[in-house]
């Protein structure tokens, strides 16, 4: 699917990376933990997140996602979003909560990323 | 790489520094996309320096991250002059922290820092003194 489908799925704006908008996403990882995100790195080039700070952004870098959603709304601050230029990492907001958002993405074909999933 | 030819460099951390931390890892990651180095190798070492970095910024008040490169290794050091790690055994468990609520705020303090950096090395050494500091050295074998 692309991040186009799950922009409108998720009825978001986008604050940056309209021009990634085409990028195909296959699996998701939703969290609210830096260590998380980084653990469970397998595919998943989306990231669902509550935290809006500017280690977000270095956190998706470092772990290779692309494009990340804040759920409920959560507005990032102005450094988030200049450091999401610079990485070039897609930034989308939805009005969704995070349990809202996870389940329409699972129930339109986003696979989640499980342990097992990834080779040790 | 040429077989003789060894990189080296050294980053300084900054405790508490929470708008630049993280700066190190990246340029770290980047150094080691420049070299050629193995994706999966880099992920790792990546996710290793920012976990130990993190810990820098908030247990460390001041430390430095040395990157090591040679034809058959990629080392890190870190070492930091904080208070120390009173219980290592503890500290590694996962999901025990110290994280302040601020930094769990932030979304650190999962308690899993140390865990992900060894779970990511080949090799990972940890030596702490309490009212002195704590050292880290984690080593990955190059293919
Ligand atoms: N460099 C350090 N200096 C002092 N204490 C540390 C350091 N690194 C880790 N610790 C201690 O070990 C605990 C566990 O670390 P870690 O596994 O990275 O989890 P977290 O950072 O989420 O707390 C920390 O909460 C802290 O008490
Ligand atoms: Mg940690």
């Amino acid at each position: 699917m692309t991040l186009d489908k799950i922009k409108e799925l998720l009825n978001c704006r986008v604050l940056y990376g309209s021009h990634k908008l085409q990028l195909d996403v296959k699996s998701a990882k939703a969290s609210d933990l830096m260590s998380d995100v980084l653990r469970f790195s397998g595919p998943a080039k989306l990231l669902l997140t509550g935290l809006t700070n500017i280690q977000v952004i270095r956190t998706c870098d470092i772990a290779g996602i692309c494009a990340i959603i804040f759920v409920r709304d959560k507005i990032p601050t102005a450094e988030t979003i200049e450091l999401s230029k610079k990485c070039d990492i897609a930034v989308l907001v939805s009005n969704f909560s995070m349990f809202e958002s996870c389940g329409i993405l699972y129930s339109n074909g986003i696979k989640g990323v499980t342990i097992q999933s990834i080779k040790q | 790489m040429h077989k003789k030819t060894a990189f080296e460099q050294i980053f300084q951390i900054k405790g508490g520094d929470f708008i630049n931390a993280g700066e190190p890892s990246i340029k770290i990651r980047n150094i080691l996309k420049d070299i050629g180095i193995d994706a999966d190798i880099i992920r790792r070492v990546a996710i290793t320096a920012y976990e130990a970095e993190m810990n820098v910024v908030m247990y460390g008040q001041r430390g430095t991250m040395k990157l090591l490169v040679t034809p058959e290794k990629i080392v890190l050091h870190i070492q930091d002059k904080g208070q120390g790690i009173e219980d290592i055994e503890l500290a590694m468990k996962p999901g025990f922290t110290t994280a302040t609520e601020e930094m769990r705020e932030m979304g650190f303090g999962a308690g899993m820092g140390l865990p992900n950096i060894k779970k990511n090395a080949d090799r990972f050494n940890i030596r702490s003194t309490i009212g002195q500091g704590t050292k880290l050295r984690i080593t990955f074998k190059v293919k």
